[in-house]
C-alpha cells in the first residue's frame, strides 16, 4: 500500500475526518451505482469514479458555495461537495421527476447555478471555455471567486481543450483546470493519445504553470489546489494540476474493459486512496474503529436514504418531454 | 426624432442602447475592439464602453460561443459577434449542444440569454466562405431561436429582441444590406417581437413569404406581377424560429396560393417547413401546391457570373409568382 508523508497542513482533525467522510461517500455511492445498474434499477448513463475520489475531495475540499465547477462525467462526488442532495443525485441517475433534469437526462449534464455547478454535455472539452466564461464575469466583477474545471487527459485533445485554456491564459482568468489522467480514453491508452508524458506540459503553451501529481494521494491534491486557488483567487491567473490516476470500472458499467491487464488494475488498485489515507490517519490517531465504523455506518444511511428517495420517487410526466426547451 | 439610418449603424445604435441600459450585456468577438469589426459594426464602442465591455477574443468561435455561455450563467447578457455566418459552424458543438439544451437539462433551473450575430448571405462576391446561410442547421434544433431582419428598422428592433430574450437567439444579419438598405428609425425602444412576421405588401391574389435580402427583389416581382394584374401578399418574416404561423396562414387563406423564396438552398430549408405547414394545417385553403425559389443545392461560387446564376432575382422570382399564379 502506497503511504502518505506528514506534511504540514493548517487542516484540523475534524477536516481530516470530513475528508475521509467524503472519500468514503463517494466511493459508496458509485458502488452502489454499478450494482443498480447490475440489478437493471438504473439504466445506462453511468460513468463511476472509483479509483479517483482523491481528485474531486482534494479539489473541492476549500470551495466556496460561489466558486464554480465544471465537472466532467465522472465527478458525482463533485456534485455532493457542492451542496446537492445525496438522494436527488440519485433519482438523477434513475430519470425520476425529483433528480436534477426531472428525467431528461440521467448522468451529469445538469447543473445547479445557485450552488455554482455546471453540467457539461458528453462532448469532452466543452465544458472549458464555459468555465473560462464563468471566470471571466469573477474578473469583471473583481471578485477573488473561482472556477474549478475538470477534464480528463482524452478530452485535452479537443479542440475546446486549446481554446478554453487559451482564453483563459490570455486573460488570467480564475480557473484551476484540474486534469484527471485516468490512463484510457474509454479504450484508446494515454499513449496512443498523446506524444508527452504529462499532460500538465500543455499547460507552458497558455502561458501558466502546469503540474503534475499523484492523484490518488488526497492531501498531495488539496496541496495542489490550494496553491492553484490562492494564485486564482489573488488576480495571479490560471493553473494546470494534472493527477496521475485510474479508473477501476471500464468507461461505463458496460464496458468489460478487457483492453488492459489485470496486472495493470492490481497494481492501481495497491495505490487505492482511501486504505492509504485510512492509514496515515489511524497513525495520527485519528481513526479509532469506532470512529471509523460510525462514519461507515454514516454513509450507508445516506446511500440507502438516497436509493430509497430515488426508487419511491414519480416517474416523469410524460408531457416534461417537451417542456422547458425556451425560458 | 427618427433618423435614416444604414442597416449597419441600426444594428450599431441597438447594441449602444442596449449597453447603456444594461450594465450587464457585453460584446465580444474577433476585432470587435479597438477595430470596431470587420465591417465596422462595432465602431466607437471600445471608446463609449471600453475594452471590459466590447472586447476581442482570439480566432476560436467555439470559446467565443462557450464563454459566453458560461457569462450568461451568470447572469450577463453577451453578444457575441461571428465574424461571417460561415463561421459559425467551429462553434456548432457550443450552439447546438451546449445552449440550446441547457435549459431543458437543468430541467428549468437555468437559461442561456445569449445573442450570436452572425453577418450571412452573399451577392458579394465572397465565395464559398463568406457568404453561407446557415440558418435551417439551427432552426432545426430545439432551444434556439432564429431572426433575420431585412431593414434597419427591424435590424434594430430585432436586436434589442434578442438581446433581452432569455434564450440564445442567432441573429442573422445579411451583408449585403449593410450599406444598403436605408431607412427611418426611431430613436429609443421600438423592440420587433421575435416571432412576428411584417407584411410589406398587399394583395389579394398571391401569397410570398420571404426574409433578409429575399424581401427586396420579392418586392420588385410583385410590383412586375402587380402591372400584370396579379396582386401578391408580401411577408418578411423576420423571425424564422419561431415563425409567425398566423401572419402566414391569414394570407394563405386569403390567396389560396403560396410560394416561398429563400436564399439558402433549397432541400430542408426553412421553405420546406413553411411548405409543410401550410400543406399540413391549410390545406382545403390551397388552390395550388405551395412552391419554393431557392438556392439550388450547391455552394456560393466566387466569379459573379456563377453566383448570379444562383441567387434568385426579381426575374426568377416574377416567373415563379406567374407559374403560381396560372396553376
Amino acid at each position: 500500500m502506497a503511504s502518505i508523508k506528514r506534511t504540514k497542513f493548517k487542516l484540523s482533525g475534524e477536516q481530516l475526518l470530513d475528508m475521509f467522510y467524503w472519500l468514503k461517500l463517494i466511493r459508496a455511492f458509485d458502488e452502489r451505482l454499478s450494482i443498480l445498474v447490475r440489478q437493471g434499477k438504473v439504466r445506462s448513463g453511468v460513468y463511476t469514479g472509483i479509483g479517483q475520489e482523491a481528485i474531486i475531495v482534494g479539489t473541492c475540499f476549500d470551495l466556496r458555495r460561489e466558486d464554480y465547477i465544471c465537472p466532467l462525467h465522472r465527478d458525482l462526488g463533485s456534485f455532493l461537495m457542492k451542496g446537492v442532495e445525496a438522494r436527488q443525485m440519485m433519482a438523477q441517475m434513475f430519470g425520476k421527476s425529483t433528480g436534477l433534469s426531472k428525467g431528461r437526462d440521467s448522468a451529469l449534464h445538469s447543473g445547479v447555478p445557485e450552488l455554482g455547478i455546471f453540467g457539461n454535455t458528453s462532448m469532452l472539452g466543452a465544458n472549458l471555455p464555459v468555465a473560462a466564461g464563468l471566470a471571466l464575469t469573477f474578473k469583471m466583477e473583481k471578485t477573488d471567486n473561482v472556477v474549478v474545471a475538470y477534464f480528463g487527459e482524452g478530452a485535452s485533445n479537443t479542440g475546446d481543450f486549446h481554446e478554453g485554456l487559451n482564453f483563459a491564459g490570455v486573460n488570467k482568468l480564475p480557473v484551476v483546470f484540474v486534469c484527471e489522467n485516468n490512463q484510457y480514453a474509454y479504450s484508446v491508452p494515454v499513449e496512443k493519445s498523446l506524444a508527452i508524458d504529462d499532460v500538465a506540459d500543455r499547460a507552458a503553451g497558455y502561458g501558466f504553470h502546469g503540474v503534475a501529481i499523484n492523484g490518488n494521494d488526497v492531501l498531495a491534491v488539496y496541496q495542489s489546489a490550494q496553491g492553484a486557488l490562492r494564485r486564482a483567487r489573488a488576480g495571479e491567473g490560471p493553473t494546470l494540476i494534472e493527477c496521475k490516476t485510474y479508473r477501476w470500472h471500464g468507461h461505463s458499467e458496460h464496458d468489460k474493459a478487457f483492453y488492459r491487464t489485470k496486472e495493470e488494475l492490481a497494481m492501481w488498485k495497491s495505490r487505492d486512496p482511501i486504505p492509504t489515507f485510512t492509514t496515515y490517519l489511524q497513525q495520527l490517531n485519528m481513526l479509532a474503529s469506532e470512529k471509523l465504523a460510525e462514519i461507515e455506518t454514516r454513509v450507508s444511511s445516506v446511500i440507502d436514504e438516497a436509493v430509497a428517495f430515488a426508487e419511491n420517487s414519480p416517474d416523469p410526466d410524460p408531457l416534461e418531454a417537451t417542456t422547458d426547451l425556451y425560458a | 426624432m427618427p433618423k435614416e439610418l444604414t442597416y449597419l449603424e441600426a444594428i450599431r445604435e441597438a447594441l449602444v442602447e442596449e449597453m447603456r441600459r444594461d450594465p450587464k450585456v457585453f460584446i465580444l468577438g474577433e476585432d470587435v475592439g479597438p477595430y470596431g469589426g470587420a465591417f465596422g459594426v462595432t465602431q466607437g464602442i471600445v471608446e463609449e464602453f471600453g475594452e471590459e465591455r466590447c472586447f476581442d477574443t482570439p480566432i476560436s468561435e467555439s470559446a467565443i460561443v462557450g464563454v459566453s455561455i458560461g457569462a450568461a450563467l451568470r447572469g450577463y447578457r453577451p453578444v457575441a459577434e461571428m465574424q461571417f455566418a460561415d463561421f459559425i459552424s467551429c462553434a456548432f458543438d457550443q450552439i447546438v449542444n451546449q445552449a440550446a439544451t441547457l435549459r431543458y437539462r437543468y430541467g428549468g433551473r437555468a437559461s442561456v440569454p445569449i445573442v450570436i450575430r452572425a453577418p450571412s448571405g452573399g451577392n458579394v462576391s465572397g465565395g464559398l466562405y463568406h457568404s453561407q446561410n446557415p440558418e435551417a442547421w439551427f432552426v432545426h434544433r430545439a432551444g434556439l431561436k432564429v431572426v433575420a431582419p431585412s431593414t434597419p428598422y427591424d435590424a434594430k428592433g430585432l436586436l434589442k429582441a434578442a438581446i433581452r430574450d432569455d434564450n440564445p437567439v442567432i441573429y442573422l444579419e445579411h451583408k449585403y444590406l449593410y450599406r444598403r438598405a436605408k431607412g427611418s428609425v426611431p430613436e429609443g425602444d421600438d423592440i420587433v417581437p421575435i416571432g412576428t412576421a411584417a407584411v410589406r405588401r398587399e394583395g389579394n391574389d398571391l401569397t410570398l413569404i420571404t426574409y433578409g435580402a429575399m424581401v427586396v427583389p420579392s418586392l420588385e416581382a410583385a410590383d412586375r406581377l402587380a402591372r400584370e394584374g396579379v396582386e401578391t401578399d408580401v411577408i418578411d418574416l423576420r423571425s424564422l424560429m419561431p415563425f409567425d404561423k398566423a401572419a402566414i396562414f391569414a394570407s394563405v387563406d386569403k390567396t389560396s396560393r403560396a410560394l416561398i423564396v429563400h436564399e439558402d438552398v433549397k432541400t430542408l430549408g426553412i421553405g420546406a417547413e413553411l411548405s409543410a405547414t401550410i400543406m399540413e394545417e391549410r390545406f382545403q385553403a390551397l388552390d395550388a401546391p405551395v412552391m419554393r425559389l431557392a438556392y439550388p443545392d450547391t455552394h456560393c461560387p466566387f466569379a459573379s457570373v456563377l453566383e448570379q446564376a444562383n441567387l434568385p432575382n426579381p426575374d426568377s422570382i416574377a416567373d415563379a409568382l406567374r407559374n403560381l399564379a396560372a396553376y
